[in-house]
Parts: structure tokens; C-alpha cells; sequence
């Protein structure tokens, strides 16, 4: 009896656990149905585990544990009071500590991203409460004037924050958004120059141009251009066959030139077969509600673009949002909602799918393709990358983050991309397996009731593209891609340099620069505007609350001359605003093109 | 020494409290004893152990990523091939040149070769891509031009314009109406529209296609229940969506006696004028002109240029307080890149024309429909052709249908096949059943052409009875 209380401690409950799980393994075998009950026939066993875990410690007679505490000696109130107080200090000081500094759990060479300190936290809260504060004290007084004409007794047809939103804070700085160019929108651009006479209600055109470095179009490998290959191809085909088909591709708009350019983007991706669209928007929100339905499990990153989100929402697919680029979080939410099924009814998932982006346009970043695939691999699910961004302005040979990594293209179920960024055309495509494709024919609404891409966008596609791919014989490609790499890498080592905080991987085109606060983003666009850099700003709702920035995209186009350009007089705008929040040690060596 | 004091005088106290005090007391003290002792309820989901999670994971077979696909002879993955230009005539791979009735350009745009200049003078200046979306550089002072245009041509304040004409109606319907509000729509309506309806999460009511009576009806019943409720009544916008010539049945819309019931109702009217922008009125303007009925009894219009107009995209008409909040919060707008400039360029030239020759070009279309439609009145005995006279798009439909969808549709794709043989392309009415809201009768979508001469009117006629005889017996 002595032995057994003395070797009864040891057995854990968790081994206790193993045994009675042992004598269940036989009967978990038995049961081990497909099919919708086997959550049910789970839950039993842990029950019925509870119940033998109880049955096994009383027939062995086993003492209570509790029992045991008794033969130690306490220690007095005092001590014990001390104790918890002591812990309670030590958290209490992290909490506080973690609140203003937040760790960052981002392995540091993947993705830096350096958090702003809490005054500038502080700060970005107040600008956002002064601006409030007076448009409301302004609307106490002038209430504005939203009343519709001949629509008398109508319902409001805005109602709440966001014309609030839109009347006190857009209107103010509306002015760095929309702005025309009247030029192609190359290395440098013609801005169109305006003017407001009554503080951003309007917005009038001056009728003079401004002539700009332009770091603000999607135009990574410089194929938008009024001269050269492309141009001349798409203004041959617009003499042959015209600028428009008027009909879906079901019907008479497939033409010879839609039938190139599909298998010319599949050859180019190297899988079975792909299909275009003539809107990249339209892309995602056409074609996911043909690949998923309801019952189906979707893995989506927190910073998708809208096109994707819209398309889930139509899709009915139950969406779960994982932490921007994060592969840890990704497995986690993934294993535990296949483990435990839909939440309301219980069943499997008939499928799960991993959707994300190549390279995420307001954050720089580029997606953990290899872990991406791992996880997909090990779970069974399905990898849907979104390569707007990406396709032409990463990898070795332009093909975007598949190429990128290095990774087999057919680990990547569905690829999709758009035609407007790399190569300076419109439209969007889909490519991956026969069978997923073949599906997508006969199944996308695009297909059936949109008109079929125009063809002169169609020919700018496959000539950029041949010439990517160095088709023509020529190395121009190449040299674009050289070129757009080593800009990149150039501009953003100079700008973390000169202390600004940038977001992103360091071989991301997309180049976002933290100024957090509203007026900088303004003041920041405006005072470059007026040195001859036309960048964008992105603010709220855009981006979260806390992560105002200027962005630059980088282009093949744009020479050494001009990053130095572009740089000289960010750093200067970048003084006017006490914008060089980084807090980082610099190095100060001379950065090599 | 007084604090025990105090304990003791309390302890007397309980003493000589009443039962009841200290039944009450007790409850209290045995709830605190509860609420500290109980088992805490283990949270509704079972945590399962690890292993039972990888044999869950390892038993989980999802469906393969297309679970059906096609086979490989389905008929829409070897749609016809055009080779050249899909003009008046078009090629289909036989080298036999056809009478091209499918494509929807119905005021022949395409051939005129001012358009197609205009688009190269533009390509010469902006190259093909806008490479980015409006707000970020992605403006020409071509779109501008182009809304300013639109505007204008329509008597509206504003105009916004879309890059994709599927994306024009799925876009700006859900930038207005939001969960809670209700939209009246015909059951008709084409499935851009049927997009843009459901995206806005409201409640959608269909009402009898193109009958008034029927959307009263509804009107009635819902205005008993805001007389219950006008609290919520007072919050619930009400919108109704309606197309000025229906895509999917060629009728003209009755819109005098909606926009009565707009004004008495108050509800907000989106007009999709698609088929009838180009096509309708004397000034080529679409229904409002056609029935002469101000722009401002109609709330917002919708186009899309891919149709008579000959172009690519959409854009939005109306008052610059509806149209410009769409530059913010329709989705189509601010996510996507702008509409390639030369094509913007060519829609301008197609405003140009339509503002100097449109009365003449509706008069021809109009005559040419009226034509066509009274060819194929009497084109078989087992099929029968809907649409108004004047529309461009007339349908032919089986008169007795074999009670599946997937039957009639081969047989009349069958015809189809059988005019190619007579000179004549047509197509068959291309629609994704499942997902239409209320799927029509599988038809044979004639498109009326401005240019169709008399003579070709009759080869058309001729071509389809033969087709019809060869196939329907």
C-alpha cells in the first residue's frame, strides 16, 4: 500500500489518459466512418476516455492527489501574498510594456517591419480627433446641405459616418487623388495641373501641365509606351480587326488573337492551359464564385484586395481571415477548422483553399510561397495566388513569385493575374490544370455575358509578353527585368538609409513608406508633386488607421538618375515633415546600384 | 481588539435576524461557494487530443478542386473562332463570308473608320494600358473628356465611367443599396444586374416581367407593412431596378407608369439603358427619350458601351450628388485600372457621332428592327419570336418546349449550325442557368444591325426558315 502511494503521484493524468486511450484505439478503428458523424463518434470517445480515466483511478484505489498537500507545510500568508503580488508586477510591467512596444514575431529576413514608436501612435489618434472635433463643430453650426433636389421624403440615400468622413477629412485632401495625367504613363508623366477655390469641394484644372517622375503607376517592366514593338503591333491589329468584339466569348467573341494569347500566358506560366478576361477586377470576382460554393472552407490573408474579397462574399464560401503573411497563424486557423468542420453544422469542408497575393499592393510584401505550399500540401487544401502585382516584376524570368521562389508551378492550383501592371495592357487571366480551365469555360460569368477582351489590349499582352519571355530573339526583356531588380534594391536599401520606415520584402516593387499621419501624406504628395515626383498617398480606409504612407512603385523604366532624383527629394520633404521615424542604427556606406 | 468586537455584534446580530434574513443569506453565501467551486463548463467545442486531430486530418478527403469537369466535347469549349474583323460580315474559319446577326454591335460602330482612327491617334500619345486604377494616375484627361461628353449628351451633372461593361451595373447598384434596403427588380433583368443585386446583401423583390400592375401589387403590400412599423420604414431605402430594352427578352420597358409609381412610392430608379443607349428616342438618348420623360425622374442610369456603342466598358449618368459617390465607394471604380485611353478615345468619337447623326441612326435601326421583326413573325409554326418591334434584340423561342433546358438548347443550337450553312451567323441566347435568379427559355438571340439592307433582311429570313424546316421538320 506504502509502494503504491508513493509510485501513484508519478502516473499523470495524461498517462492515465494514454491507457484508457489504448483500449479506445480499437473501437476509434471500428468507427472510423467517413463521412459527417465522425465528429460526433469523436466527441463520445473523449467522453467516454473521461469516464475510464475516473473508473481506472478509483478501482486502484489510487489516493487522491489533493490529500497528498497536506504533509508539506504551508508557507505563511505573507510569503504567499508576496509571491502572486511579485508575478502580478512582472506581467502588469509587460502588458504595458508590449501595449506601446509591440514585439514583432516576423522573422526578421523575410520581412522587416519596424513599428512606429507610441507618440507617433499618440499623434496619428489626435490629427484623426482634431479633424473630427472641428467637423463636427462645424457641422453643429453649419449643418450641410445633403438635401437631395425632387427627391423630397426620400429616404437619405447616405446616411452616417463615412459622408462624414468624406465631407471633413477626404474633401481636405482630395486633392492627391484622382489627378490627371495627359501623357502615356511612362518614366515621367504630364500631370495635369489644379487648383481648388474653396478648400477642396472643387477642383478646377489650371489648364498648365507639370512635368513628373512617375512613382506612382503599376508600370514594372515600362511596357506602357506610345512607341516601340507594342505599340506598333496594337496599332496594326486595332487597322485589322477593330477595338472591339461586342459579343461573349461563348457567342462570336472568341477571336484568333484570344485563342494566341491563352495558350502564349499558359506557355508563359508553364501549366496546362489558362483564360483571359478583359478586366482584372472582374477576374476575381467573376471566376470564384464558379470555383467555390458554400461548404467551402477559404483561408483568406487580412490585406486582399477587394476584388478578392468581393468575390468570396458572392461566392458563399465560409471566408476565415488568417494574419497578413503569416504561415503559423495560416496552419493554425487551417488545422482547426478541418478538425472541427463547418461551426454550424458540423460537416467536413467538401474543400479548403488558400487565397493570396504575390505581392500585396499597399503592403509591399511578398507572400511565403514555399510555406505556403507546405501547408497546403499537408493539409490537403488548395493554393489560389492572386499575382496582380507580381506576375513580370519578380523572378529571374518575369514570372512572378512562382518564379520567384523557384517553386513547381503546378503546386500552385490557381494562378491568377492581371495584365494592367507588368504589361501595360488591361485584362486579367486564370491558369492552372485543364480540367480546372476547361471548368472555368463553360462555367465563368465572364465567359457567358461579358464582352471578350479587345483585341488591340490582347496584342499589347503577347507582345510584352514575347518579348519577356526573349521570343523575339532580343535580350530586352532580360534587361528589363535587370534593370526594375536592381532599382528596387537600390531605392529601398537608400530610403531605409536615410531612416524612413519602409514596409516590404527588399525585392518588392511596391515601395510603401510610413508617414502615418494625414497631413503628411497630403503635405508629402503635394510638396513632391511641386519638385517633380509624383508618388501616392495611401490613408484610411485604405490602409489601417495607424499605417498612413506614401507608396512608390518602381519601374524598368526609370534610370539611376532619376531614383537619385526621386530620393534627394524625398529626403528633403522627408525633413519638411520630420518624416524619419526609423529608430534603427544606419549604415552609412555609399549603396551600389 | 474592537474589530472583533465588531465581528461578535455581528455574529449576534445574524443571531437574532429572521429566518428569512438567513435563508436569504445562506443562498447568497452557498451561490458564492457554487460559483467559486463549479466545474468550469468546458467550452462547447471538445478539445480533441493530437492524435485524433491528425486522424481527423488524415481521414478529411476534400473534393478535387473541380469535382465535374466538362467533358471534353462539350459544346462551350469549342465555341466558333472569328477570323479578321467581326463586322457586317464575318468569317468563321470556312472562309464562306456570313451575315453577322450575333455580334452586338447594333449601330455597326466598328466599321466606321473615324472611330478606329480616333483610337489610333490616342495610341499614339498614351500607348494601350492606363497601368493603374483612377485615383492613382490612372486618369487621362481622355476619361475626363469622355464623362464630360457623356454628361452632357444626357443633360446629367455627372457621369462616371467603368473599364468593364459587366462591371458598370454589378458595381454601382451595391454602392447604394446596403443590407436592410429593398429593391424591386424585374425578373428579367440581365445577370449583371443580377450580380450587382445580390452583392448588395439587400432584399430583393422580382416583380412579373415588364408589368407595372405587378410591382404595384407588391408595392401596396409593403406599404401595409411600413404603416405597421414606420420607424423602420423610415430607414429602409427603396430602390427599383429596371432595364430600358430587356436583354433577355427584347421588350421595352413601361417606364411612364414606373416612374409614376417611383414618385408615389418613393423609390430610387436605376435605369440600365444597355440595348437601348444608341438605339431609342429621337435624340438617341434611350428610354427617358424615347418616352420623353426628364432625366431627373430617373435617379441613376447605367450603360455599357460594349454594345451599340461599340466600345469597351460602362459608365454611370445622373446627378452629380448620386454619380460622384460612386468614385469612392463603387467597387468596380476605385479597385480596378481605368479603361485603356484609346478606348476611351473611340467611345468619345461614338458620342460625336451619336450627337450629330443620332436621330438619323435611331430612325434606321428602328426601321431595320421593325423589319426584322415582322420577317420572322412567320418564320416557322413551332417557334415564335418575342421583343418589341423596335428593339434591336429579338429573341426566337420554341412553342413547345420539350420540358429540358439542355434539350431545346441542342436543338436550336442544331439551327444555328444549319444557317451557318445558309450564309447567316446567329447564336444561341448564351446563359448560365444555375445562376440566373429566374433562368428564360433557351433562345436563338437575333441582333438587328444598322447597315442590314432589304435584301439581306430576306437572305436572313430565308436562311432561318430553311434551318428551322431542316431541323424542327
Amino acid at each position: 500500500m506504502v509502494a503504491h502511494t508513493e509510485v501513484s503521484p508519478q502516473v499523470s493524468p495524461e498517462k492515465i489518459l494514454t491507457v484508457g486511450e489504448c483500449s479506445e484505439t480499437r473501437g476509434s478503428e471500428s468507427v472510423s466512418s467517413k463521412g459527417p458523424d465522425v465528429l460526433c463518434e469523436q466527441n463520445e470517445i473523449v467522453s467516454h476516455k473521461n469516464s475510464n480515466h475516473v473508473a481506472i483511478a478509483g478501482s486502484s484505489t489510487v489516493p487522491h492527489p489533493k490529500k497528498k498537500s497536506y504533509k508539506e507545510e504551508d508557507c505563511s500568508l505573507f510569503v504567499a501574498f508576496f509571491t502572486f503580488l511579485s508575478y502580478g508586477v512582472l506581467l502588469l510591467v509587460g502588458y504595458i510594456k508590449e501595449f506601446f512596444v509591440p514585439v514583432t514575431t516576423k522573422e526578421k529576413d523575410r520581412e522587416e517591419v519596424e513599428l512606429c514608436s507610441p507618440f507617433t501612435n499618440f499623434t496619428i489618434y489626435l490629427s484623426y480627433g482634431v479633424l473630427f472635433f472641428v467637423g463636427y463643430v462645424k457641422e453643429f453650426f453649419y449643418p450641410p446641405s445633403t438635401k437631395e433636389k425632387n427627391r423630397e421624403g426620400y429616404v437619405p440615400l447616405y446616411i452616417g459616418f463615412e459622408s462624414f468622413y468624406t465631407r471633413n477629412v477626404y474633401r481636405r485632401i482630395q486633392d492627391c487623388w484622382n489627378r490627371a495625367i495627359c501623357s502615356v504613363p511612362g518614366a515621367e508623366i504630364d500631370l495635369m495641373e489644379r487648383y481648388t477655390p474653396d478648400y477642396g469641394w472643387t477642383i478646377k484644372h489650371t489648364g498648365k501641365t507639370i512635368r513628373c517622375i512617375n512613382v506612382g503607376s503599376y508600370n514594372y517592366l515600362g511596357f506602357a509606351e506610345n512607341k516601340g514593338p507594342c505599340h506598333d503591333a496594337a496599332e496594326e491589329v486595332t487597322r485589322e480587326v477593330g477595338i472591339t468584339t461586342s459579343s461573349p466569348r461563348w457567342e462570336l467573341g472568341t477571336m484568333e488573337i484570344h485563342r494566341k494569347l491563352e495558350s502564349l500566358v499558359a506557355e508563359f506560366l508553364g501549366v496546362e492551359d489558362a483564360i483571359t478576361f478583359g478586366m482584372g477586377f472582374a477576374t476575381n470576382v467573376l471566376n470564384l464564385p464558379s470555383l467555390l460554393g458554400p461548404g467551402c472552407l477559404v483561408l483568406s490573408d487580412e490585406f486582399n484586395h477587394a476584388s478578392l474579397i468581393l468575390g468570396l462574399r458572392l461566392s458563399g464560401a465560409t471566408v476565415k481571415v488568417f494574419q497578413h503573411n503569416n504561415p503559423e497563424d495560416l496552419e493554425k486557423k487551417l488545422r482547426e477548422a478541418i478538425v472541427y468542420g463547418h461551426s454550424r453544422t458540423r460537416r467536413p469542408w467538401k474543400k479548403a483553399v488558400i487565397v493570396v497575393e504575390g505581392i500585396y499592393s499597399m503592403e509591399g510584401s511578398i507572400c511565403d510561397l514555399p510555406n505556403l505550399v507546405r501547408i497546403k500540401n499537408k493539409y490537403k487544401a488548395y493554393l489560389y495566388v492572386d499575382e496582380a502585382h507580381s506576375i513580370g516584376a519578380l523572378g529571374s524570368h518575369g514570372g512572378g513569385v512562382v518564379d520567384y521562389y523557384g517553386v513547381d508551378p503546378k503546386e500552385v492550383d490557381i494562378h491568377m493575374g492581371t495584365f494592367t501592371k507588368s504589361f501595360g495592357a488591361a485584362g486579367g487571366y486564370i491558369a492552372g490544370s485543364k480540367d480546372l480551365i476547361n471548368h472555368l469555360r463553360v462555367t465563368s460569368h465572364a465567359q457567358v455575358y461579358a464582352s471578350s477582351m479587345s483585341p488591340p489590349v490582347a496584342q499589347q499582352i503577347i507582345t510584352s509578353m514575347v518579348i519577356i519571355m526573349g521570343k523575339d530573339g532580343s535580350t530586352e526583356g532580360r534587361r528589363r527585368i535587370q534593370q526594375l531588380s536592381r532599382n528596387v534594391k537600390y531605392f529601398r536599401q537608400r530610403l531605409r538609409q536615410m531612416g524612413f520606415i519602409v514596409y516590404g520584402h527588399d525585392d518588392s516593387p511596391v515601395v510603401p513608406m510610413l508617414l502615418y499621419l494625414i497631413p503628411k501624406i497630403s503635405m508629402f504628395v503635394r510638396e513632391l508633386t511641386k519638385r517633380g515626383v509624383a508618388g501616392v498617398g495611401v490613408g484610411f480606409p485604405a490602409t489601417k488607421i495607424t499605417g498612413g504612407r506614401m507608396r512608390f512603385c518602381l519601374s524598368a523604366a526609370h534610370t539611376k538618375e532619376m531614383l537619385d532624383k526621386i530620393l534627394k527629394e524625398v529626403d528633403e520633404v522627408g525633413y519638411l515633415t520630420s518624416s524619419h521615424y526609423s529608430r534603427e542604427p544606419k549604415s552609412q556606406e555609399p549603396i551600389e546600384w | 481588539m474592537a474589530s472583533q468586537w465588531n465581528v461578535y455584534e455581528s455574529f449576534q446580530a445574524l443571531l437574532q435576524a429572521g429566518p428569512y434574513h438567513l435563508a436569504l443569506e445562506g443562498v447568497l453565501v452557498l451561490c458564492v461557494l457554487f460559483l467559486f467551486t463549479a466545474k468550469k463548463k468546458p467550452s462547447k467545442m471538445v478539445r480533441l487530443t493530437k492524435k485524433e486531430e491528425e486522424d481527423l486530418l488524415a481521414e478529411w478527403t476534400p473534393e478535387p478542386l473541380v469535382p465535374r469537369p466538362p467533358p471534353l466535347d462539350h459544346p462551350n469549349l469549342h465555341t466558333r473562332t472569328v477570323y479578321g474583323k467581326a463586322g457586317q460580315y464575318v468569317d468563321l474559319g470556312t472562309g464562306q463570308k456570313l451575315l453577322n446577326l450575333a455580334s452586338q454591335s447594333f449601330l455597326n460602330m466598328g466599321e466606321r473608320p473615324e472611330v478606329e482612327e480616333a483610337a489610333v491617334a490616342c495610341l499614339h500619345s498614351y500607348g494601350v494600358g492606363s497601368c493603374g486604377p483612377r485615383g492613382f494616375y490612372g486618369t487621362t484627361d481622355v476619361h475626363l473628356n469622355l464623362e464630360e461628353r457623356l454628361a452632357t449628351y444626357f443633360n446629367c451633372e455627372a457621369a462616371v465611367l467603368y473599364s468593364y461593361g459587366f462591371s458598370t451595373s454589378a458595381s454601382a447598384v451595391p454602392a447604394y443599396a446596403k443590407s436592410g434596403d429593398i429593391i424591386y427588380a424585374d425578373e428579367c433583368i440581365n445577370f449583371a444586374l443580377q450580380r450587382g443585386l445580390q452583392a448588395s446583401r439587400s432584399r430583393i423583390v422580382y416583380f412579373r416581367h415588364n408589368d407595372p400592375e405587378d410591382l404595384h401589387r407588391l408595392l401596396k403590400e409593403q406599404a401595409i407593412v411600413d404603416a405597421k412599423d414606420p420607424k423602420r420604414a423610415n430607414a429602409t431605402r427603396k430602390f427599383l431596378v429596371v432595364e430600358g430594352v430587356y436583354f433577355n427578352t427584347g421588350e421595352v420597358c413601361a417606364l411612364p407608369q414606373l416612374v409614376a409609381l417611383r414618385k408615389q412610392y418613393k423609390l430610387r430608379l436605376f435605369l440600365d439603358e444597355s440595348v437601348s443607349f444608341g438605339t431609342l428616342g429621337p435624340h438617341s438618348r434611350g428610354i427617358t427619350d424615347h418616352f420623353n420623360i426628364p432625366m431627373t425622374e430617373v435617379d441613376l442610369l447605367m450603360s455599357s458601351l460594349e454594345l451599340g456603342a461599340g466600345g469597351t466598358g460602362g459608365f454611370c449618368v445622373g446627378t452629380s450628388f448620386v454619380v460622384e459617390h460612386q468614385r469612392l465607394s463603387g467597387l468596380g471604380y476605385c479597385f480596378s485600372a481605368s479603361l485603356p485611353p484609346m478606348l476611351a478615345a473611340a467611345s468619345i468619337k461614338v458620342v460625336d457621332i451619336l450627337e450629330e447623326e443620332g436621330a438619323s441612326l435611331v430612325e434606321q435601326i428602328q426601321d431595320r428592327s421593325t423589319q426584322m421583326h415582322r420577317a420572322l413573325t412567320s418564320l416557322h409554326t413551332k417557334v415564335n419570336i418575342t421583343g418589341a418591334e423596335l428593339s434591336p434584340i429579338k429573341h426566337i423561342r420554341l412553342n413547345e418546349s420539350s420540358g429540358d433546358r439542355q434539350c431545346d438548347e441542342a436543338v436550336l443550337t442544331q439551327v444555328v449550325h444549319k444557317a451557318e450553312e445558309y450564309g447567316v451567323a446567329v447564336t444561341v441566347a448564351s446563359y448560365l442557368y444555375d445562376r440566373e435568379a429566374n433562368a428564360p427559355q433557351p433562345s436563338i438571340r437575333i441582333t438587328v444591325h444598322k447597315n442590314l439592307t432589304d435584301a439581306q433582311i430576306d437572305t436572313t429570313r430565308d436562311a432561318l426558315t430553311h434551318a428551322f424546316t431542316d431541323v424542327l421538320g
